[in-house]
């Protein structure tokens, strides 16, 4: 028997009713009240989840040795914003991906990782680049999302309604220093917020203590950040899986596919020119949704597979992403799904499929 | 008319050879919000414990047994638009479908509600 691990937010979740499930190897909370309306209520006012179970780290190494692994460009990062990057291995397959930061002025960068990779993730850059790169373990890390939650957040915090989107900071709330981005993973506006772990719950207490604000599970996650057409690790892509196939080029900095000095640069942008055979898209269908693993048939030929699949509660149907023949990478291209032995209806649709919401200023 | 249930969440209400079938509201719970039921066709049979229809939640798809062996007489297609009725009313509205029996004697060998609370507590 593995022990999971918990949050510092763990006694809340269970005060607050959760559902609680294993997740990369903690107990998180799946659902309070119940996906939809969890799902529902970040899409109309704010939702706060907790996401402490994601690799945060400090590194204040040689960032031309960092920049080797990853697709940004960070000599055009600038004090005070944040980027959505690839980490690489050789051949361009993708290991994770994660936000790079420089919240704290000229003192290094702030790296967020997912939590099933984090210990595979800090292992490999620290090899590749000799640190120093200081695991937080004792931070929480908490997501606001929403329409609302910039009003609430911005009440609470001052100087936070200033941010936008993709830009980040070291503020304080009641005398606790946090780190903030405006950024997340719902399609919406709002923060994620790294909080000393002995204050977490304290302040998240505070944001709940806003009507608008309610805790949100892993469950709405989900479907949340797949109406938005954001990739989930491990699903949508993987280290098989190279940016020009996950349609995930926008992450490679342009002076870095101009220097091609990014790993495995030259496979591919010599995919990416040629255009690779498979291509990540969206679908949607009528009735029961498909899920990940299923098939997808065109003219009786398997042409590709869902990785990730579910309902939309805000589309109020099924939605999905899967690879496929990048022929038929084409927006309402009719295809097939086989669903238990049945093959269902289905089309090839743009991503996100819930317009995103982001603040980018006035 | 007396009501049974399988050790995998489905209800069963008889009234002379025809039985009305659901998923309990344990079940409904622990599937959370219901979002689609594919049901099968009046006229089809099944054997006990056969697949015989799926519930899709927004979480997963399960599979729905017949808690009894016999054909379909009718199913309820109020669950193709409105499918939250399995959550709203495990055990009246959100009925999935009913079944002429051709053994009743089947139905000796299901739990009966106190024998079911216990199953699940």
């Amino acid at each position: 028997m593995t022990d999971t691990l918990r949050t510092p937010l763990y006694d809340l979740h269970v005060e607050l009713g959760a559902k609680i499930v294993p997740f990369a190897g903690y107990d998180m909370p799946l659902q309070y009240e119940g996906i939809m309306a969890e799902h529902n209520h970040t899409r109309d006012a704010a939702g706060l989840f907790d996401v402490s179970h994601m690799g945060q780290a400090h590194y204040t190494g040689d960032e031309a040795a960092l920049e080797k692994l990853i697709t940004a460009d960070l000599s055009a990062l600038a004090p005070g914003e944040q980027r959505y990057t690839l980490l690489l291995n050789d051949q361009g397959g993708i290991m994770d991906d994660l936000m790079v930061s420089r919240p704290f002025g000229d003192d290094g960068l702030f790296l967020v990782v997912n939590a099933a990779m984090k210990a595979n993730d800090f292992a490999h850059i620290e090899a590749k680049t000799g640190g120093p790169l200081n695991v937080i373990e004792d931070r929480a890390l908490v997501a606001l999302q929403g329409p609302q939650a910039a009003d609430v957040f911005s009440a609470m915090v001052p100087g936070a309604g200033d941010l936008v989107f993709m830009q980040c900071g070291v503020f304080e709330l009641d005398g606790v220093e946090i780190y903030v981005s405006r950024s997340g993973y719902t399609g919406e506006d709002g923060y994620e917020i790294s909080i000393p772990a002995g204050q977490a719950e304290a302040i998240v207490r505070k944001l709940l203590s806003d009507g608008r604000v309610k805790p949100i599970g892993l469950g709405a996650r989900d479907s949340l950040r797949l109406e938005a057409g954001l990739c989930l690790y491990g699903h949508d892509m993987d280290e098989t899986k190279t940016p020009a196939e996950a349609t995930l080029m926008w992450a490679v900095a342009k002076p870095r596919r101009e220097r091609m000095d990014f790993p495995g640069a030259a496979r591919v942008m010599q995919m990416f020119a040629d255009k690779p055979a498979r291509k990540r898209v969206g679908f949607v269908m009528d009735g029961a949704p498909a899920r990940e693993g299923a098939e997808i048939i065109k003219d009786g030929k398997t042409v590709g597979v869902v990785t990730s699949g579910g309902f939309g509660p805000t589309v109020g149907g099924p939605v999905g992403m899967a690879y496929v023949d990048t022929g038929l990478a084409v927006p309402d291209t009719e295809i097939e799904i086989l669903l238990r032995g049945k093959a269902r209806p289905a089309r090839i649709a743009k991503m996100p499929f819930v317009e995103q919401r982001y603040y980018r200023g006035n | 008319m007396s009501v049974k249930f399988t050790k995998d969440h489905e209800w069963v209400k008889v009234e002379g050879d025809e039985a009305t079938v659901g998923i309990t509201a344990y079940a409904a719970e622990q599937l959370g919000d219901v979002v689609f039921v594919e049901l099968p066709e009046v006229g089809a049979s099944f054997g006990q414990g056969d697949e015989m229809a799926v519930v899709e939640s927004v979480k997963a798809a399960s599979e729905v047994y017949a808690p009894v062996s016999g054909e379909v007489t009718a199913v309820n297609g109020d669950l193709e638009g409105e499918p939250q009725k399995v959550n709203e009313s495990p055990d009246g509205a959100g009925w999935f479908v009913k079944l002429k029996l051709s053994d009743k004697s089947q139905l000796d060998a299901l739990m009966d509600e106190a024998a079911y609370k216990a199953h699940i507590s």
